[in-house]
């Protein structure tokens, strides 16, 4: 009895905890959303010293105030990354947020954003197409590009350059890579190209024996977009089976947490092309500026990732809005929404811009994967295709007449 | 199962609030006053949250506590009852969606995660012990597996997304002040269940079989027939917990049943502690808080090493979870009155 109710006293006066301590007038909370747990860790922690390479740009103050981010972790699930974005705002009380970094995660929050008209949500990283083409919320902003936007170029250059008819294709089976391989087959089927045989994997698989079995003896080349352990998992398991086809890679496939795995995946990767965001060898003076600033971050890899890359362009356009509005989000982030609206500055990859729909149009880098002059993989700069827009510069009611992303969409056999 | 008979009329008349017990009333006042104090992220985040964890670890310590079967399938059968709500219901997600009202989905989905928790009963009960964990581990990576990769009816990676509470009686049952109260009667309500059923017949006979099977076959009682009906009472259970869940998330996909999530509800019951109904929702409280603030006081790089050395302490200092603590703090509080000196 006794000890029952002294229990329940203990619980009661442990529950009552403080709720919403406000932010004092002189300092402004910015939310980080990103993946400090589960798969993508490293993806997330590298998005991390992006959004802080904007960050000790101005350093830790916009308006006069002073930056306090407050970090929300996520484990890359649609449900934990809703999860931290409510503690987020609900508890922490941001009206600005900065995140997510993965697809499904970002449509979750595109969802939620529509129930907290009065918060800013600017993304992470995430690309998935649906997040600001279909149902958008107007409080949700983009100034990475999507995953579709990444492939521009790709899909020309590997049907007229590289001369590859019939390409098979291997991903992720989510969001993000129905993007991507849309975006690569909306070029690349235009062309003339073929796609006989689509291969779609869980998240995390370690064993890619049936899906290397499934890929036909006749193509000239794979197209691969998978991200980090996956990637290297699948490279070397084909190389292993005695698989000699050219690759073709999608944004993640190559970049720095793939192209620094130890083992003999060099001679595979060597050559291979693929597009995104960033490029390795990108000479422009703003490109290694920002480089050397990211350099200076705990535990940077020798290029940043397009995960440092995404998050810091995002960043950048909250503070450079933060900074136009001088800092006030008193009014529900109206004004605040409206500079970023209008928002167009220029990145270390050029300028950006939004559409209607509050999706980004920027400048994308076609690239091939060569060894560096220490031995090191690089993703050499091919081509920079200029502001390219969510359409993929097709008249917007055709580009929507082809449908949403999914398995089965595009399809060109 | 008590063997002394006493006379009619011979039991001394319990007041209403002895038969209760003071906690007890203390706990559930102050429970239901909470939304005077609590911001609306505590109501749903923390304490919706909670109860909705704690009914299903409460689940869990039915079976391992009373039947002495560890199961890592609860989370598996609350998805069930959570994706069945997403199918039978209505759905943003253009897959299936019936959209049946919430009257009929709701007891089809209690249904089917109770049958369901029956079948896994089923196939495990002829097992003891780490075989039970392995085969309930197996069920839950299975249908994990399967939930990821089958379009037709779980829609694959991405599940499904636009699931809304039912609003009836002119109130949104999401918003957070009602939803805590939903919460708070289902939990209430599961807590009683078990507290009352421990101390049924069917309770003291699942006992007895926990403690010793043979004896009890050998007495004439179907053995396996009592454990597989724990394990559907346990599906009652973890399947009302499911139609919050996805009730909560608005949304409901493989993550929501994975592995990591099975553990962690084996987690808030091992460190609430298996001996009383309250120690799951004790347990589920102190894990949801650490998972929802290690992050503040430790930063991203290194919070889920500060919950595991927390969790760590707890079963170290006491193997019998929270409550086992409070058991041997409590002497040292009834003596402290008597110690002379500061």
């Amino acid at each position: 009895m006794h000890r029952r109710t002294l229990l329940a006293l203990a619980l009661f006066t442990g529950l009552t905890a403080p709720s919403m301590a406000l932010a004092a007038d002189d300092t402004i909370k910015i939310g980080l959303l990103a993946t400090f747990e589960g798969p993508f860790t490293v993806l997330g922690e590298d998005g991390e010293r992006g959004a802080m390479t904007a960050v000790a740009e101005t350093n830790g103050t916009v308006a006069g105030k002073k930056i306090e981010i407050v970090k929300g972790s996520s484990d890359a699930s649609p449900d934990s990354a809703v999860r931290a974005a409510r503690k987020l705002v609900e508890q922490d009380g941001v009206k600005v947020l900065v995140g997510p970094l993965s697809g499904d995660e970002g449509l979750a929050v595109k969802d939620y954003a529509k129930t907290k008209p009065d918060v800013t949500f600017i993304n992470g990283t995430s690309a998935a197409q649906d997040t600001t083409l279909r149902n958008p919320a107007e409080n949700f902003f983009r100034f990475s590009t999507d995953g579709a936007q990444w492939m521009a170029g790709l899909g020309t250059y590997a049907f007229n350059d590289k001369g590859y008819k019939k390409v098979a294709t291997v991903a992720e089976d989510y969001s993000f890579p129905y993007t991507q391989v849309f975006g690569f087959m909306a070029e690349f089927c235009k062309a003339g190209g073929h796609v006989p045989s689509k291969s779609w994997v869980p998240i995390g698989n370690k064993d890619f024996s049936s899906v290397i079995a499934a890929i036909p003896e006749d193509v000239d080349a794979i197209y691969v977009a998978l991200g980090g352990a996956d990637a290297v998992n699948f490279l070397t398991q084909y190389q292993q089976a005695g698989g000699s086809a050219p690759l073709i890679g999608g944004s993640i496939t190559v970049d720095q947490t793939v192209l620094t795995s130890k083992g003999k995946l060099k001679d595979v990767l060597k050559g291979t092309p693929s597009a995104g965001p960033t490029a390795d060898t990108n000479d422009a003076p703003a490109w290694k500026t920002f480089v050397d600033a990211y350099e200076k971050q705990p535990g940077a890899f020798p290029s940043p990732s397009l995960f440092a890359h995404g998050y810091y362009v995002n960043m950048k356009a909250t503070l450079l809005a933060l900074d136009q509005v001088g800092g006030d989000v008193s009014d529900g982030g109206k004004k605040l929404r409206e500079a970023l609206s209008k928002l167009s500055f220029d990145t270390p990859t050029g300028k950006v811009s939004l559409d209607k729909n509050r999706n980004a149009v920027a400048d994308i880098f076609l690239t091939e994967v060569t060894e560096g002059s220490d031995g090191t993989l690089l993703n050499k700069l091919v081509k920079v295709v200029p502001q390219v827009n969510q359409t993929l510069g097709i008249p917007e009611d055709e580009f929507m007449k082809l449908g949403a992303v999914n398995r089965d969409n595009p399809s060109c056999p | 199962m008590s063997l002394t008979t006493v006379a009619d009329g011979a039991v001394p008349q319990q007041n209403w609030l002895d038969k209760i017990g003071a906690g007890h009333v203390i706990l559930a006042v102050a429970l239901v006053l909470y939304p005077l104090v609590a911001s609306d992220f505590f109501l749903t985040q923390i304490a919706g949250y909670s109860m909705i964890f704690g009914v299903l670890a409460l689940s869990l310590m039915l079976l391992a506590g009373y039947g002495g079967m560890l199961s890592l399938a609860q989370i598996t059968v609350a998805g069930i009852a959570a994706y069945a709500v997403a199918i039978l219901g209505s759905n943003n997600s253009n897959v299936l969606g019936f959209g049946w009202p919430w009257w009929t989905v709701v007891p089809f989905a209690v249904a089917a995660a109770a049958v369901s928790s029956a079948l896994i009963g089923w196939i495990s009960v002829r097992t003891e012990g780490i075989y039970t964990l392995m085969i309930t581990l197996a069920i839950a990576t299975a249908t994990f597996y399967f939930a990821q990769q089958n379009y037709a009816i779980f829609n694959g990676h991405s599940g499904y997304a636009g699931i809304h509470a039912p609003v009836f009686w002119g109130i949104d049952w999401r918003n957070p002040k009602p939803f805590y109260y939903l919460c708070l009667g289902l939990a209430a309500l599961s807590y009683a269940a078990v507290l009352y059923g421990s101390r049924s017949t069917f309770g003291m006979t699942l006992q007895a079989i926990r403690d010793n099977p043979r004896r009890m076959r050998a007495l004439g009682y179907h053995v396996t027939a009592h454990k597989v009906f724990a394990w559907f009472l346990a599906g009652i259970l973890a399947g009302l917990a499911g139609v919050l869940l996805v009730w909560f998330n608005g949304r409901v996909s493989p993550g929501t049943i994975g592995v990591d999530v099975a553990i962690d509800i084996l987690i808030i019951a091992v460190i609430g502690g298996l001996r009383h109904p309250i120690g799951p929702f004790v347990g589920a409280i102190v894990v949801i808080l650490m998972q929802t603030f290690a992050i503040d006081i430790v930063g991203a790089e290194r919070f889920n090493t500060l919950i595991g050395l927390v969790l760590l302490a707890i079963v170290f200092v006491s193997p019998d979870g929270i409550l086992g603590l409070w058991g041997r703090i409590k002497p040292h509080l009834a003596q402290g009155s008597l110690r002379a000196g500061p």
